[in-house]
């Protein structure tokens, strides 16, 4: 079951990378109707000529027709890599519950385990913002991308073999806490792409033509994705909340005291405070909507710390990470 | 500290009086102090001030770590804790932070609290003139009771109604800014509750040994190490007893714990006796105290027996050294022995002491230096003895679990030999005299508490999330509904029935705020004609604005 697990897991790497491929695809053909008659018409003429040297019997027609070609395959590319995404979702749902065979406990015992479980719900969430607002499409590149990136190096780097829970964490608040710190982990992870994308994009509408920006072109308009950015926050921060106080209720029982500045739990209050910083930016008319972005993207910075960093740098009660 | 549209202008000063600088200073710098982003600079400035508290060792947390830090930087370490950076939060930098913000946030949650008290006593407001102007607009005919019907509609949706003669105002979503000032103030009792925990609280750490002569009672005396509230006094501490009956710890074959449970007898300080089982996770709650698992070991059961035959056993608990198998160090001393029953008297230099390693697995073939495994499936002591004067009667504070190297080094303590002994094996030293490893007995590590914050603190992050979600997804928006006197001379296919004009402001951030408004206005209509008559016109602006025009 276990080995299952770890098979699965990397047939989810591949189906997001097909999904990211395919996303990338859409994203070049990008828009037709933007684009002029004559441009479409070479770029479908050199199309064919590179895949099968056929120039002549190309039935070009209109350039609009051929315009209408090369949007109905950036179409099917973002269809392909929607379906990608979302097979990819269900491989990995697969190796997260197969793990939680194995092991015959919630898959949230170590720091893999996290990091599986925070991008699956970060995946997953994205197909419900996909459901919901599909004109979002071609955000999905930027999240495979990160999905491809933190799902291999959970495999990689932080593979660990499954073991049971020490007594400290044998606890039903292991189930409260752990699985609303991961599930706020994985919206703020998905939060964090609009976010970026938002700066870019911001960038771009306002003229800016150098590299960061250029990225954003295709991209949904900035303001649909700082909306989007604030929703995935103003949801998540609550669920953050809660799990911080479920934590402090758990450590309590376990250690003696609410609250003691473990690092862990020092670096979650930084990152409260940061997100808190975020929402209160946002709902402030004077403070510009870049500057609470850049909030946002600093909070979801202080929990790649709080995961990787305090895991790896320090010592505390909050070992678990499963790394020696 | 969200933004509030309609917070009252701050009142004009008169104009012909000369201000008082001092006031003036003093009143710009309090604006500046609960302003909103300030608060957001107060906010970031927190975050970043807590990063050295998880940088740097702290002597809250661990305060082993600052003793390494200042061994391995002697010249950094006094400068940063100068400038209380190992008590990084509770330094002054740090309570100036949260002090100054929780100032802020006072300033400013206190004239919101006012206004919203003020907000939910009074009604909504009456409906502007030009209701076209208003984000949301549309027009649509009469339901038959008029007014009197839209306000029923918007009753039953739970808006708060008011009808003014034709118009009605209807507000909504005041949940929204009721949250957000419950959060507010709730985050304010957090600091309290943390604030009673540290004054009125008081904890102590406590190494158990299982027996009844290993009893401990709740003084300060009897805690290796205690901290006390300043409100506190040592008469304070409720007086119960606690003694360790059994201990059992179930490990994994990788070594790694399973299952702990510490068996014990408590005498409760009204005089009750109880037996109680505790483990981590669920820790002994007693009147006045919590009692918490924090760790366990081994305390080898040493006999020796001096050269006129007299016996003395020592079950001093050997400390674990951190590794999975249990290793555990430490030192029997014997300074009381080898008295001649003749004279009575006791030869100083004729002190003896063993320390050694304890491994509850010992491995099969020598080096005896590592335990294999936590529970004690092949129990070995290996111990040095050694004899003289262990400078015990000195009055110097020392480590009672190690020897004293001062008279090591001085030459008044000799080694005489080590062995490893099973359980149940007897050393005969140089002299004599014997040693006897008869077994061990577990002791625990204990943390007693009481902090008399906590339920507060419970209480209030229970109010600070249910502020926080009504703060977040409340949504605060109103409606006014004007119905039009019928125009019998329009000739328009409603046959001089009349029609009303509807306008909604959504007063908060609101993507969903038109959806909502269709749907109202829908209902409101759907109430007697079709919406062919007059129907749902969310651009009926024009119309509107013309008519209106030729009134």
């Amino acid at each position: 079951m276990s080995a299952l697990s770890d098979q699965l897991v990397s047939f989810a790497i591949l189906a997001y990378l097909v999904a990211m491929i395919s996303h990338a695809v859409e994203y070049a053909l990008g828009n037709s109707r933007a684009r002029s008659v004559a441009h479409a018409r070479e770029l479908v003429g050199a199309g064919v000529g590179a895949a099968g040297g056929v120039t002549s019997g190309v039935p070009v027609g209109t350039g609009a027709s051929a315009a209408e070609r090369t949007a109905r395959r950036a179409r099917l590319a973002g269809l392909v890599a929607v379906a990608a995404t979302a097979l990819g979702a269900l491989l990995h749902l697969g190796a997260l519950v197969t793990r939680g065979l194995a092991a015959d406990r919630m898959p949230w015992g170590n720091m893999y385990e996290f990091v599986l479980t925070g991008t699956w719900i970060g995946v997953a969430a994205w197909l419900v913002v996909l459901w919901q607002r599909p004109q979002l499409r071609r955000l999905g590149l930027f999240l495979t991308l990160v999905m491809v990136l933190l799902v291999a190096t959970a495999e990689l780097v932080l593979y660990t073999p499954i073991v049971p829970l020490v007594p400290a964490l044998n606890s039903y608040w292991f189930v409260i806490h752990v699985s609303t710190i991961v599930f706020a982990s994985g919206i703020f992870l998905l939060g964090a792409v609009p976010a970026v994308a938002f700066l870019m994009r911001a960038g771009y509408e306002q003229g800016r033509r150098s590299f960061p920006y250029t990225l954003a072109k295709r991209l949904p308009a900035a303001a649909a994705l700082e909306r989007l950015t604030f929703t995935l926050h103003a949801f998540a921060f609550p669920v953050f909340t809660f799990a911080v106080i479920a934590g402090a209720i758990w450590a309590e029982a376990a250690w003696g005291r609410p609250w003691g500045w473990d690092p862990k739990e020092t670096w979650s209050f930084i990152s409260w405070v940061i997100y808190a910083g975020y929402l209160h930016a946002r709902a402030t008319p004077s403070v510009r909507r870049n500057v609470a972005t850049w909030l946002a993207i600093a909070g979801f910075l202080t929990m790649l710390m709080n995961l990787f960093g305090v895991n790896i740098f320090f010592e505390g009660l909050h070992s678990y990470g499963g790394l020696d | 500290m969200t933004a509030v549209d309609d917070r009252p202008a701050p009142p004009a000063e008169a104009p012909r009086r000369r201000p008082n600088p001092l006031l003036g200073l003093l009143r710009n710098s309090w604006r500046q102090l609960t302003s909103m982003r300030t608060a957001l600079v107060l906010l970031f400035l927190l975050a970043v001030a807590a990063i050295p508290g998880s940088v740097l060792p702290q002597r809250g947390v661990n305060p082993e770590d600052v003793r390494d830090y200042f061994v391995a930087h002697p010249e950094l370490a006094p400068v940063l804790d100068r400038i209380g950076a190992f008590e990084a939060f509770g330094s002054v930098w740090f309570s100036a932070i949260y002090l100054l913000l929780f100032t802020s946030l006072i300033g400013c949650i206190a004239p919101r609290l006012r206004d919203h008290v003020r907000a939910l006593r009074s009604k909504p407001p009456a409906a502007p003139k030009r209701l076209d102007r208003l984000p949301q607009h549309a027009v649509l005919a009469a339901p038959r009771d008029g007014a009197a019907a839209i306000a029923e509609t918007l009753r039953r949706r739970r808006w708060r109604v008011v009808v003014r003669g034709d118009e009605v105002s209807a507000e909504k979503g005041y949940l929204k800014e009721t949250g957000n000032l419950l959060f507010h103030s709730s985050l304010v009792f957090v600091l309290v509750g943390v604030a009673l925990g540290s004054w009125y609280g008081w904890s102590g750490n406590k190494l158990l040994v299982a027996g009844e002569e290993n009893a401990f009672c709740n003084t300060r005396q009897q805690y290796a190490e205690s901290k006390l509230g300043p409100r506190v006094g040592s008469a304070d501490l409720p007086g119960f007893c606690i003694r360790l009956d059994d201990f059992e710890a179930r490990f994994l074959e990788s070594g790694q714990p399973e299952f702990f449970d510490a068996e014990v007898t408590v005498d409760e300080a009204d005089g009750g006796r109880r037996q109680a089982n505790f483990s981590v996770n669920s820790p002994l709650r007693l009147d006045g105290a919590n009692v918490y698992l924090l760790g366990h070991g081994y305390a080898p059961v040493i006999r020796y027996t001096d050269r006129f035959g007299k016996s003395q056993t020592s079950n001093f608990p050997f400390l674990t050294t951190g590794d999975v198998g249990l290793t555990s160090e430490g030192l029997a001393a014997f300074p009381d022995i080898n008295v001649d029953p003749a004279t009575g008297e006791r030869d100083a230099n004729l002190q003896m002491a063993f320390s050694g390693l304890y491994l509850p697995t010992a491995p099969a073939a020598a080096p005896f230096a590592r335990s294999e495994y936590p529970a004690e499936r092949n129990p070995a002591l290996n111990l040095v003895a050694y004899r003289g004067n262990l400078g015990l009667d000195a009055g110097i504070p020392g480590s009672v679990y190690e020897l004293d190297q001062r008279q090591v080094r001085a030459g008044k303590v000799r080694e005489v030999g080590t062995k490893l002994l099973r359980k149940g094996e007897t050393w005969k030293l140089d002299d004599g005299t014997t040693v006897e490893f008869l077994g061990t007995e577990p002791y625990i590590t204990l943390s007693v508490r009481y902090d008399p914050g906590s339920t507060l603190l419970l209480v209030s992050s229970a109010v600070l999330l249910v502020g926080l979600m009504g703060s977040l997804f409340g949504r605060r928006r109103r409606v006014f509904f004007r119905v039009l006197p019928a125009d019998p001379t329009s000739g328009s296919p409603t046959g001089g029935s009349s029609l009303v004009e509807a306008g909604g402001l959504p007063r908060t951030d609101h993507p969903g705020f038109a959806d909502e408004f269709a749907q109202l206005v829908a209902a409101i209509g759907g109430d007697g004609r079709s919406d062919e008559e007059a129907g749902v016109d969310p651009d009926g602006g024009d119309r509107a604005g013309a008519r209106e025009g030729a009134e």
